[in-house]
């Protein structure tokens, strides 16, 4: 039945034949592990077609949906950061599976007459796999891609002549954008692999035309590729596989960073680890010199690869070519170790790093969170965020005075001794109007100790009439202290303002009454006597947005403000940061709810 | 070394080394494409959403004419679209127009048509239809349907009549829509998730 079926197909395509030449092939001395390295380098291709088609039907490129759809593939889709991670990591196999290809042909001797032109096609296809890296590293359009793919088009820009055209061609336009993408895209998913399909058909057929060269000496007789040769080559895809699915499994999937920035700086921005050796080759090469390194000394090496056939006719060239390759690799292997070694010693890198990270887990929780990703992208969600925004904003404007926690708020610890003004963490809590109304700790530098308040009535009051409180009174202090707190609806002390609403409510009474604060403070009702802040929704997002927008309004300091700086009225500052700042400072931000 | 005759191996010891290569090969091929279908199924294995459509407010009463002629309004809501979250955009149409009914005082009709999901227009005049009158004309295969939304004329492909919505009226003049979509083709109406 099935017989004369395939008899009618051989009959028309001549498949036998075909499949005979292609199983039987004579392998010179038997099967070898050393001969896998083309075999495995063919399935990982394969991998990346099947992959890299699922994920295509996903990805859209686009400024405002390249990071969005990534994300959507990662994080929503079914197993699809199993299927991107399996693309990615299979990516970084193919680099090491290049390298190992290359030696062996290299020590073998198989590039040399009359295999140059399928040497050639062999190098070709390194350089072309290396340009499917870089335009895949783009697309994914988070931070890390965004600027460290600037970088390679900026040195684009350093050819001579050319190289502003050559960059605005490649980048499609002045700046990374929409065309960006759909042209990093095309190279990638199109051009490169159509490309590298069709060198790789020459590569294969002129490998069958001179066949294996065999590494001397040979352990045993000639055997057919099939199934010998076939099996081992297997064991070795498999190899690869498990090693994929290892990292695949390991870290769950291919990294994703926040969503590119452009008004955002990215310290961590790094090339991806195969480059790492030529990002800290360009190091050394100060100013304008920077062509040497980037592509005259890179197109020398390369294209004295070319000539290795050649020079490796005569005994000595073969070994001179083996050792320029091996000094190669320990060079790239070497640079890359320092690289590696100075970002460990640098702790600026360090914190971008971490900051990084967390920015990354922030935006994913917000895209996920209910008012999700909006129709102008996920950019906005880091942006809008006072949980992110905050403590950057604190760190450049505020922290040349301010602490918070005795840190910057990015992490950085501050010199305890030259604090100017109060520490701002938990600002208007129970706890912080706590310290503030103590004796011991008002007039410290975590408060009003180095500031001209120093000596100012307030802490006069505490020093004086809060310090001889008997223990009614303090009890009584402690009630308004709860109602002042209460007056900014600290979102951490919702549940202790609801539950001590009646405390809450003695105290407002005891602000008019026993506790003197409106001697200086207008609270609810107009107070024309009051000289210090108003205490009326004190700490709320209005009055702390108000505050920073001019603090020596007659509202707060009036005349008596020390240093600090009118944010808004001044244009330091524009509302949308005022509004980040003075949310962040309350704490007041998406906190996704706890899964049941 | 010339090329060798077939290594003189036992068969069995051959068939389980071929063996051994079709498995692999299986397997190598398996877990890409495997993972690879898998996520293109992923819509299957969403949940298809609300079937039972969203209610939304479309617009006041007076903005009806009182003869009965059709109005068509956007249908406007939230919107989740992949990744995509848009608080409030066009997600449809209907027609509306009031009715003699005191007890329902409007109808409205889903603007997808019935039989293979085009966009009806309302026509004054119903192209060959006796007696003379007006009603929906699908411009692609020429579905007819009466203003009641009833099947025109047995020259209409449509499999059934025109999807009527429900309506209320809430607040004194508010008109509000059960807003959904039904699959096309089908002589029952079969709603679809959101």
């Amino acid at each position: 039945m099935i017989k004369p079926l395939l008899d009618w197909l051989d009959h028309r395509t001549g498949y036998r034949k075909i499949t005979h030449e292609a199983l039987y092939e004579n392998v010179p001395g038997g099967s070898r592990w050393r001969y896998v390295w083309g075999s495995t380098l063919t399935f990982a291709l394969v991998i990346q077609i099947i992959t890299g088609v699922f994920l295509w039907m996903a990805y859209s490129p686009s400024s405002q949906t390249g990071w969005e759809s990534v994300y959507y593939i990662q994080d929503q889709m079914f197993l699809g950061w199993f299927v991107r991670g399996l693309h990615h990591f299979t990516a970084q196999a193919m680099i090491v599976l290049l390298v190992l290809h290359l030696m062996q042909v290299l020590i073998d001797g198989a590039y040399k007459a009359p295999r140059e032109l399928n040497f050639f096609t062999g190098l070709i296809l390194l350089l072309l796999v290396l340009g499917l890296s870089l335009t895949g590293y783009l697309l994914p359009w988070d931070q890390k891609g965004y600027w460290a793919t600037r970088v390679v088009t900026n040195l684009a820009g350093i050819v001579p002549i050319v190289g502003d055209s050559l960059r605005r061609v490649v980048v499609g336009g002045n700046d990374f954008g929409h065309q960006t993408l759909t042209r990093f895209f095309a190279l990638h998913a199109g051009v490169l692999p159509g490309g590298i399909l069709a060198l790789i058909v020459g590569h294969i057929y002129l490998f069958r035309r001179h066949g294996i060269t065999p590494a001397e000496p040979r352990m045993k007789p000639d055997a057919a590729f099939w199934p010998d040769q076939v099996l081992k080559d297997a064991v070795a895809c498999l190899a690869v596989l498990a090693a994929v699915l290892f990292l695949v499994l390991y870290n769950h999937g291919a990294e994703l960073g926040a969503p590119a920035d452009a008004s955002v700086p990215f310290p961590a921005a790094r090339p991806e680890w195969y480059f790492l050796s030529i990002y800290q080759f360009l190091k050394y090469f100060p100013g304008k010199t920077e062509i040497i390194g980037a592509l005259i000394i890179p197109g020398m090496i390369f294209g004295f690869l070319f000539l290795m056939p050649f020079v490796g006719k005569w005994k000595l060239g073969h070994r001179f070519n083996v050792g320029f390759c091996c000094s190669l690799l320990v060079g790239a292997v070497f640079l890359s170790y320092l690289a590696k070694n100075e970002d460990h010693h640098n702790e600026h890198y360090q914190l971008a790093v971490e900051q990084s990270d967390t920015d990354a887990a922030r935006v994913r929780v917000l895209a996920m969170s209910p008012t999700g990703i909006p129709p102008a992208g996920a950019v906005s969600l880091l942006a809008d965020d006072p949980y992110t925004q905050g403590p950057r904003l604190f760190a450049q404007n505020c922290a040349s005075c301010h602490r918070f926690g005795g840190t910057d708020a990015l992490g950085s610890k501050l010199d305890e001794s030259k604090e100017l003004a109060s520490d701002l963490k938990g600002f208007a809590s129970r706890e912080w109007l706590g310290g503030l109304l103590n004796p011991a700790t008002v007039d410290s530098p975590h408060y009003f100790g180095a500031t001209k308040f120093k000596d100012g009535p307030m802490v006069k009051f505490v020093h004086e009439d809060v310090k001889g409180f008997t223990p009614d009174q303090a009890a009584k202090l402690q009630k308004v202290l709860a109602a002042i707190s209460a007056e900014a609806s600290l979102p951490a002390q919702k549940a202790a303002d609801t539950r001590d609403a009646a405390i809450i409510a003695e105290g407002r009474q005891l602000i008019k009454t026993e506790i003197t604060c409106e001697d200086c403070h207008q609270f609810h009702e107009p107070n024309p006597d009051a000289t210090a802040p108003d205490l009326t929704g004190y700490g709320s997002t209005e009055w702390l947005t108000a505050f920073l927008n001019d603090p020596g309004h007659p509202r707060f300091y009036g005349p008596d403000n020390d240093k600090m700086p009118a944010f808004g009225k001044q244009k330091r500052l524009n509302d949308h940061d005022i509004e980040m700042l003075a949310k962040w400072l309350r704490g007041d931000w998406y906190v996704p709810e706890a899964k049941p | 070394m010339p090329p060798s005759t077939p290594p003189n191996q036992s068969e069995r010891r051959e068939f389980l080394k071929k063996a051994c290569c079709v498995a692999l090969g299986g397997a190598l091929g398996a877990v890409p494409v495997a993972s690879g279908v898998a996520f293109y199924l992923d819509p299957l294995l969403r949940a298809g959403g609300d079937s039972k459509g969203v209610k939304v407010r479309v617009t006041t009463l007076d903005a009806l004419p009182n003869d009965g002629t059709p109005h068509r309004f956007p249908i406007l809501a939230s919107r989740t679209d992949a990744w995509t979250k848009t608080p409030e955009s066009a997600i449809g149409s209907v027609y509306m127009m009031r009715t003699a009914d005191p007890q329902k005082p409007v109808k409205a009709f889903s603007v997808i048509c019935p039989h293979a999901g085009c966009f009806v227009d309302y026509v004054p005049t119903l192209p060959n239809y006796e007696p003379a009158q007006a009603g929906f004309l699908c411009p692609c295969h020429n579905s007819t349907f009466k203003i009641t939304g009833e099947i025109a004329g047995t020259g209409s492909p449509s499999p059934r009549g025109l999807d009527e919505l429900a309506c209320t009226i809430e607040n004194g003049n508010e008109v509000w829509l059960q807003f959904q979509n039904f699959q096309a083709g089908t002589s029952e109406r079969v709603p679809l998730g959101s």
